[in-house]
């Protein structure tokens, strides 16, 4: 964990209402590991207040990827960030995705959903490079939320995707294309983020199918180190069931931890 | 350079900047971005006798320039803050303040005799004022009377100073101030969060699950800075300012306004080194002003 005050904007690309921010920032591409995330601060004053929580899309010697969706006043800010502008990020923070030695020439799929596409990328490349055969499973309403497909493809991933409107691959929700790839050939293990019906439904399907599975969690947060207890998700814990902080204890936590709950929007 | 050491009576501090309680997590949660022991002191996170639950999210809202939290007291408990935290704590050169909640007066003097027991700790701050952790934000600090007759118990009970934290969700914050000093405070600290609230216009729900929460931050401070100068006025005992102070200049403004010290509370989470900053921010203004003790600044405001 660090604060890079001296983190600048190299290189940005947009689809809409989606981004993507390549940043300088050596210190933070050197730590950072799949399902990580950063806490980014948007305005120079205080308004918006808080930093906004991240998840790093990639990572290398020379920075970091971020990719995200324009969600409020926040993201809408960080939008309009040019090449060239300062950034002051906090990170790499929480725990990310855990990849197993012995992942080598197993079967992996990453699903993402949306903006859930973000972590992703770099958890790919890591799986692929450790040896492992990664399909990764892209969903969103229509086939312009799913604007990383090419980049995916272009990286020499084996990419599915799905819209829920047919417009593009898969016709329906990213977890029937799912479900359909699991009956014909059961991978060895399953990572997820998107959103919470998405990804309770995947956990779902995971313990049926004894997958093991991890999933990046979302939630407001304040801080993401762990001082101020604001994003906290109910998690299962060898004493039991509690409010668990998601920036300190996660964002990845695996499938069977997780009490999911139909939350309101 | 400024002789940054501050008088509070009862202990002094090196300097006057602490962090303050529910911001700061156990102080461990900060060591990766700053060193501890720079600091006068820091507040921990507010400790019941048992571990504590808290609120169902969403626990936070954004206000313009302010947050709105209703945590509810999350806490690991006094048995394993002593165990788990408290060693790691003591050999940091800096004050070490436990901040003490309770469901009744029982539970604070509970917390109290047990905190007692263990080193390592310089003085208790009274979470009296919290407005989550009951309906309609209800908490002793609301009037004179639940004020006086805690603080009494708790001072009894007490080998150590105590710190009466105070609530701004009052008619006349000076008079609960004295009524802390008369039952034997130490010291007060001053101001807890605005109950506040948010909502969503298209579902016309509350942002918060608590429904009302505490508002912090910058969007807080001309209130609590009016606040602190008005207890400084009635009181004897020292007080502690905190109220959306984000820089240097905005700590000075509360000794000056009769602060003997400061607390940093949400600023802490925009910036996890900001009480180092600030701290660093009051010695460059010191030395520009050519001010030879700290304490020379507080209650200097010029009313006539």
């Amino acid at each position: 964990m660090l604060i890079d005050r001296n983190a600048r904007l190299r290189e940005t690309r947009n689809w809409g209402d989606y981004h993507l921010l390549g940043i300088d920032s050596p210190a933070l591409g050197l730590k950072a590991r799949p399902g990580q995330f950063v806490m980014i601060r948007t305005a120079g004053g205080p308004v918006p207040l808080l930093r906004r929580p991240l998840s790093i899309h990639d990572a290398g010697p020379d920075g970091i990827e971020l990719f995200f969706k324009v969600a409020g006043q926040g993201t809408a800010i960080l939008a309009g960030k040019r090449p060239g502008d300062p950034l002051d990020i906090v990170g790499p923070l929480g725990k990310g995705f855990s990849i197993p030695s012995a992942v080598a020439g197993r079967s992996v799929f990453c699903v993402g959903g949306g903006r859930g596409i973000a972590p992703l990328y770099f958890l790919a490349r890591e799986l692929a490079a450790a040896g492992a055969r990664v399909t990764v499973f892209y969903g969103g309403r229509t086939v312009s939320d799913i604007p990383l497909l090419g980049k995916f493809e272009e990286a020499g991933r084996q990419v599915l995707c799905s819209t829920d409107d047919g417009s593009r691959g898969f016709a329906g929700l990213v977890t029937g294309l799912v479900e359909r790839e699991v009956g014909r050939a059961r991978p060895d293990r399953l990572y997820a983020c998107g959103p919470d019906p998405m990804m309770k439904a995947l956990a779902s399907l995971a313990r049926n199918a004894g997958v093991p599975a991890e999933f990046s969690l979302e939630a407001v947060m304040g801080c993401g180190f762990g001082a101020c207890w604001g994003c906290v998700r109910r998690i299962r814990a060898e004493d039991g069931v509690g409010w668990t902080k998601i920036c300190e204890e996660g964002p990845v936590f695996p499938g069977d931890r997780v009490v999911w709950e139909d939350r309101r929007a | 350079m400024t002789d940054l050491t501050t008088d509070l009576g009862f202990f002094q501090l090196k300097n006057p900047v602490l962090a303050a309680s529910g911001t700061f997590g156990y102080g461990l949660e900060f060591e990766p971005f700053l060193d501890l022991g720079t600091l006068g002191g820091f507040v921990v996170k507010g400790l019941y006798y048992g571990p504590r639950e808290g609120n169902p999210p969403p626990r936070l809202v954004e206000a313009t320039g302010g947050l709105i939290n209703a945590i509810g007291l999350q806490g690991i408990g006094v048995e394993a803050f002593s165990d788990k935290v408290l060693p790691k704590l003591r050999s940091l050169d800096t004050a070490v303040i436990a901040n003490v909640c309770g469901a009744d007066d029982d539970e604070y003097v509970a917390v109290v005799e047990f905190l007692d027991g263990r080193e390592g700790i310089a003085a208790y701050e009274l979470n009296i004022s919290c407005p989550n952790v009951k309906k309609e934000g209800l908490c002793p600090a609301l009037a004179a009377a639940s004020t006086s007759s805690l603080v009494k118990r708790v001072k009894a009970a007490s080998r150590r100073p105590i710190i009466v934290k105070l609530s701004p969700n009052v008619t006349d914050i000076a008079e609960i101030a004295r009524a802390a000093e008369d039952a034997g405070a130490d010291a007060v600290s001053l101001v807890n969060t605005f109950l506040a609230m948010a909502v969503d216009l298209e579902t016309r729900r509350p942002k918060l699950a608590n429904v009302f929460g505490g508002l912090s931050g910058p969007a807080i401070k001309p209130i609590a800075l009016r606040m602190v100068h008005q207890v400084a006025s009635r009181v004897r005992v020292p007080v502690i300012g905190m109220g959306g102070i984000t820089t240097g200049a905005d700590a000075l403004e509360f000794l000056v306004a009769g602060a003997s010290a400061v607390q940093v509370g949400t600023a802490n989470f925009v910036d996890p080194d900001a009480a180092v900053r600030i701290l660093r921010e009051i010695e460059e203004w010191c030395a520009g002003h050519g001010i030879a003790r700290i304490r020379d600044v507080v209650g200097t405001l010029r009313t006539a």
